[in-house]
């Protein structure tokens, strides 16, 4: 079931407003609708947001995101259409159901934070439980846990006054996350930030994210920041959604022009990270191997070196293929002896501007590695230029590069690997 | 053509609409058929203002000026403390202590009475725009209508003396007490009760827990003006026997006595000041005992302090911030 579902979503203010939603069911222009004092913000919106993923809604100021996203909650009554959230019709709720439902299942983080500024930091992230009738110790627990989450345990006792612009919104999340609702809907939540904290804040969402896997809208005019954040991302446009799709899709297909020029701002040295440009990684040597055999796999593919493994998934280092030749000249039994150039690292999440210094450089290959160093994958050198400059790769993610990278042959053959 | 307009008036030939009659037959029934309303009303104020009055007169003056000075130390400065306990023995060297003593129960009396209905009346007026668009020529009419004015239907309903003056001090303290206590509900920041709905509060909640403790330093500034106008009405008061300093003040106007005036004036400032500056540290140390600010510095205005209303609005916007979507009441 998922977690949202908007159905033919409208929203407009003013005057005459359900004329005007019928007015633009039949094809109405805005213009018109306006001319006869109704202002609509949401046109005829719908879209699906699956439980545990990132769901970005980006548009322009006057898009209408922020009043889709308080739609959601009910903040903002729909003129036309129906929400639904889990088996439950918002839409549908009279008063009283609504709040318990926003006490239970949802909770928000504010573009300007919203804090309460007469009260303490753990009070602010102990409100949605207060609120939903917890008792003082275990929802003074629970707000100090959330705190702790985004790292601002210390500063419980603080008044948010005292916090900087950063702080302050953790401290917004932790009041968020402390309510342990599943869906968190998320208002411009960084964009009144500066760009570095921005970044940070986006990076502890991502870390928090993999660790909590809430449901997630969040609304953006950025978007660099939605092509970071989202599993999925809407174009709002006027009041419209104009596209829904991964950042992929968004950027290998945008749906007009419009979306198009959007794009034209992306950065995808930020946007894209090393998990957008690995391929599968090479079979690990094992230490053990003869050198003969490996020399023979790595002439076969044409490959200057190979990656050698500890045995455990990890890489130990690199062998180039001299080295290789060396050892085998030496009558040496494996490459256990063998001097090996150290592996270059980078993470899933590595930004392709952070990984042109690693690919530049030509005798080892760029392998990407989880938090317990395991191989993941590689990067060949030609998909990082490639995505850089916009050219569609075939497959979505971790497929065989098209042309043979250099340095990153796979010594697949069961025979070279086990020596 | 504007002159023969102009003759036509003059000679009777636009109608006059006698006001004046239908007020006199509309308080003429009104005080018939409610009597003993109001007997109720004068019954409970006079044994209220009496019963505070005679408590304020009970210990030895100084022992009581010495408290008030002690309080004004404890919420302000020893500063404030000092110079209040040497405006306070200047009463009771005066000969004043019993009528100030008298005019401040009938102050508190009237300002506490003003105040219960005027902060509701206020925040009705914050949630709905309605209310607000009706009260506002109301509130108006309230504080522009001459306060004398105010005296001569108090009269007729209450009679001469006590009643009609608190009466009058509560129509004519009360409007600043409504008007700020619905601007400092409406100037709470908007984002901040969007997050108490977000969260699912009750509306309820939402008033008590979020709009007025941030509301708060705007509405005691307005309790604080309330304090003010009663002061200045219950002197004028005097004039229909409510006794007390402006008892004083009239009795030396009809024996155009300089001296006993200016000594009742001189003790209404001596009132005006030290409730001012006590009232208004409520409205500025919001829940903790903090600085002590400067008693000289905040200049000598007795009535009305422009000053003490705007600090407070401003100490009332946190950082104000604006919101981007288009406003319309949360559900």
């Amino acid at each position: 079931m998922p977690a949202v579902h908007a159905e033919g979503l409208f929203k407009v203010f003013g005057r005459r407003t359900a004329e005007a939603v019928d007015r633009l069911r039949d094809g109405a222009s805005v213009a018109e609708v306006r001319d006869r004092g109704a202002i609509p913000a949401v046109i005829d919106v719908s879209f699906t947001v699956e439980p545990g993923e990132i769901f970005v809604v980006m548009g322009l100021s006057g898009s209408g995101k922020s009043t889709l996203l308080r739609m959601l909650n009910g903040l903002l009554e729909a003129t036309a259409g129906t929400v639904r959230v889990g088996d439950d019709e918002l839409t549908a709720l009279d008063d009283k159901a609504l709040r318990r439902l926003r006490q239970e299942r949802m909770s928000m983080v504010f573009q300007h934070f919203a804090l309460f500024p007469h009260r303490s930091v753990l009070d602010n992230a102990a409100y949605a439980l207060e609120v939903r009738g917890v008792d003082r110790a275990t929802r003074r627990a629970k707000a100090q846990e959330a705190l702790a989450l985004v790292g601002l345990e210390q500063w419980a006792d603080q008044e948010p006054g005292q916090l900087s612009g950063g702080m302050k919104q953790r401290v917004g999340l932790a009041r968020a996350l402390a309510a342990d609702t599943d869906l968190l809907l998320m208002d411009e939540a960084f964009s009144a930030l500066d760009p570095l904290i921005r970044r940070e804040m986006q990076d502890q969402l991502l870390e928090l994210q993999a660790s909590l896997g809430k449901t997630i809208v969040f609304i953006t005019h950025d978007l660099n920041e939605a092509m970071r954040l989202g599993d999925r991302i809407a174009i709002m446009r006027d009041g419209r959604i104009v596209q829904i799709g991964t950042p992929d899709q968004i950027l290998e297909t945008p749906a007009d022009d419009y979306v198009r020029q959007f794009l034209a701002d992306v950065d995808r040295g930020r946007v894209f990270t090393a998990r957008h440009v690995m391929v599968e990684a090479p079979t690990l040597v094992s230490p053990t191997a003869a050198p003969a055999q490996v020399l023979q796999a790595m002439q076969d593919h044409r490959s200057g070196s190979v990656l050698v493994g500890d045995g455990d998934g990890r890489v130990a280092g690199v062998a180039t293929e001299d080295a290789v030749r060396a050892a085998v000249a030496a009558g040496a039994p494996s490459l256990a002896g063998l001097p090996l150039l150290p592996p270059v690292d980078v993470r899933a999440t590595t930004t392709l501007s952070e990984l042109l210094a690693p690919a530049a450089q030509d005798e080892v290959p760029v392998t990407v590695v989880d938090d317990a160093g395991r191989l993941l994958g590689v990067v060949p050198r030609g998909a990082v230029l490639a995505a850089l400059g916009g050219v569609p790769r075939p497959a979505p993610s971790l497929s065989r590069a098209p042309a043979d990278p250099v340095g990153a042959t796979a010594v697949t053959t069961k025979e070279a690997v086990r020596g | 053509m504007a002159e023969t307009v102009l003759r036509a008036a003059e000679d009777g030939a636009l109608p006059q609409i006698p006001v004046g009659d239908w007020i006199d037959t509309g308080f003429d029934w009104v005080t018939e058929n409610f009597s003993p309303v109001f007997d109720v009303i004068s019954a409970g104020t006079e044994t209220g203002v009496e019963g505070l009055r005679d408590a304020l007169l009970f210990p030895p003056p100084v022992l009581l000026a010495v408290l008030l000075a002690v309080l004004g130390g404890v919420v302000r400065s020893v500063r404030f403390a000092v110079v209040s306990l040497l405006g306070l023995l200047l009463l009771i060297s005066m000969r004043m202590w019993e009528p100030a003593m008298a005019t401040l129960a009938l102050v508190l009396v009237s300002a506490v009475i003003a105040v219960a209905i005027g902060i509701p009346i206020g925040v009705s007026a914050a949630k709905s725009d309605r209310v607000s668009a009706v009260l506002r020529p109301v509130l108006d009419f309230m504080q522009t209508m001459p306060a004398f004015v105010y005296l001569v239907p108090a009269v007729t309903f209450f009679g001469i003396g006590l009643v009609p003056g608190v009466v009058t001090t509560i129509i004519f303290a009360m409007p600043p007490g409504v008007r700020l206590t619905e601007l400092g509900i409406r100037q709470v920041d908007q984002e901040l009760v969007e997050a108490g709905h977000a969260f699912g509060s009750p509306p309820g909640r939402i008033l008590r827990g979020i709009q007025l403790p941030l509301a708060l330093p705007t509405i005691m500034a307005g309790v604080n003006q309330v304090i003010m106008l009663a002061l200045s009405m219950a002197v004028i008061a005097g004039l229909i026997g409510a006794g007390g300093l402006g008892g004083v003040v009239v009795t030396s106007i009809s024996r155009l006595d300089v001296g006993l005036g200016f000594e009742g004036g001189l003790s209404v400032v001596v009132l005006a000041i030290y409730l001012d500056r006590l009232t208004s540290a409520f409205g500025q140390r919001r829940g903790r005992l903090s600085g002590f600010p400067s008693f000289l510095s905040r200049g000598g205005t007795v009535t009305a302090s422009p000053v003490a209303t705007s600090r407070a609005t401003d100490a009332a916007l946190p950082g104000a911030t604006t919101q981007n979507s288009p406003t319309e009441p949360a559900r």
